[in-house]
């Protein structure tokens, strides 16, 4: 899907009406794009003259359900904003601090913090590539309460990539640790993130084979094998 | 919100709550002030209902979704950022998402049984929308709403009313795979510019 194509989604995404897999990308691609970002706020303003076409009153008993429903629940925190320029604050939870993953000799992942995604980044690029391939498949998982990531992979360029929606930083002297389980079930180390917010992470490794994916807090510099449960699993047999 | 019209005292539309009004009281909301959510739930249950009713058209699985948003609110309302848009955009935004994904997982969990599917279908919510027909701002959005094309019309109607993706709404209207997410961004880019929405 080309730049032109995505952009064109903007009003679709505003009344809801793109597929999970469409959403995906386009959210990946909003976090980027200035342009598209006033747009969407724009559209989905509008969206709200269509919302008062409609008002009905619910039945009288459901204010009192409500009411007492809320005594049982805490409202959450909130996310605790980074310090960016008021453009970029509109989209504070998806302009991430990427994280950019390298490999340098015998498999060592390092990875580097940028404060914006950058698609000039080789990482970048091939997240693209991944996410906008013809066969890429989209796996939702929950991460804790709160956050959530979305792992995109293509058989046909043999590589996954993760994306990370509010996430909390991991505690100090831990990492993110990024996982792919193969036909036996190991898991078999990915990558490291820190997390912090929303990331884009290409898996290294091969994902072809792999039946499915986990992430995992490790001491800083990684595991060879997770020593603490997953936080977080796709499994590759579940698409939607 | 410059949109957002002066209207007559007495009308339980949000938009006499005042626009600061609804975000104060997200705020005192997120701080666990339950009255304050009160007075929330009051300025706004019509137009979410309103909006999840038209979506969801069953009115017992409506009121569900409608508590499920409420719920939503309260849990999440220290999430809401007013540098990314209006208390009631943000509220309305998340009932719609709500409204759409239970119409999708029903759907998914019923597509074999196409009798369910069809009377589901064929339920009027003409008779819910006359609480609005007499607000001075439905009416000029009906008549701007008249100004679209009729595609760009019921492409818009049926992905934000009827909770259709894009590409379901191309072959309800026999457009070509691919255009009727156009017709959708043009339909609102068309109704944006003439109610002068974020000018």
């Amino acid at each position: 899907m080309s730049a032109h194509e995505i952009h064109a989604l903007s009003g679709a995404y505003a009344v809801d009406a793109l597929d999970d897999l469409e959403r995906a990308r386009f959210e990946t691609h909003l976090a980027a794009c200035a342009e598209c970002q006033a747009e969407v706020a724009g559209l989905q303003d509008t969206t709200l003259l269509l919302a008062g076409l409609s008002d009905t009153a619910p039945a009288p008993e459901l204010r009192a359900k409500i009411l007492a429903d809320i005594k049982t629940v805490r409202p959450l925190p909130p996310v605790l904003a980074r310090i960016t320029p008021p453009r970029q604050r509109r989209w504070t939870n998806l302009v991430a601090a990427a994280a950019v993953l390298g490999v340098i000799g015998g498999g060592t992942a390092i990875w580097q913090n940028t404060h914006q995604p950058t698609s000039s980044t080789p990482s970048n690029v091939q997240a693209d590539r991944i996410m906008q391939a013809a066969d890429v498949q989209l796996f939702n998982a929950k991460v804790g309460q709160n956050a959530s990531a979305s792992l995109f992979r293509s058989k046909e360029i043999g590589k996954a990539v993760i994306v990370t929606r509010d996430m909390t930083a991991a505690p100090s002297g831990r990492v993110y640790e990024l996982w792919l389980r193969d036909k036996t079930g190991s898991l078999r180390p990915a990558g490291l993130m820190t997390g912090r917010g929303n990331a884009e992470v290409v898996l290294t490794g091969d994902a072809v084979d792999a039946t499915g994916a986990a992430v995992s807090v490790e001491p800083a510099g990684g595991s060879k094998s997770p020593t603490t449960s997953p936080i977080a699993i796709f499994d590759f047999k579940q698409s939607t | 919100m410059s949109h957002l019209q002066p209207v007559p005292s007495g009308d339980p539309s949000p938009e006499s709550s005042g626009v600061a009004a609804l975000a104060g009281l997200l705020r005192r909301s997120a701080r666990g002030d339950e009255q304050a959510f009160a007075e929330l739930y009051d300025a706004t249950s019509a137009r979410v209902h309103g909006l999840v009713l038209r979506v969801v058209r069953d009115p017992a699985q409506s009121e569900e979704v409608t508590q499920e948003v409420f719920l939503q609110i309260w849990r999440t309302a220290a999430r809401f950022d007013e540098s990314k848009g209006s208390a009631l955009a943000w509220m309305m935004t998340l009932a719609h998402r709500r409204a759409v994904d239970r119409v999708r997982a029903a759907e998914a969990v019923n597509r074999q049984d196409t009798t369910y599917h069809q009377s589901t279908h064929v339920v009027s919510h003409d008779s819910t929308a006359e609480a609005a027909e007499h607000s001075m701002e439905a009416r000029r959005v009906r008549a701007a709403l008249a100004e679209l094309t009729p595609v760009q019309r019921e492409a818009l109607e049926l992905a934000y009313f009827g909770g259709y993706t894009h590409t379901e709404v191309a072959t309800m209207l026999d457009l070509p795979v691919g255009t009727a997410k156009t017709r959708i961004r043009d339909g609102l880019i068309r109704l944006r510019d003439a109610m002068g929405v974020g000018q």
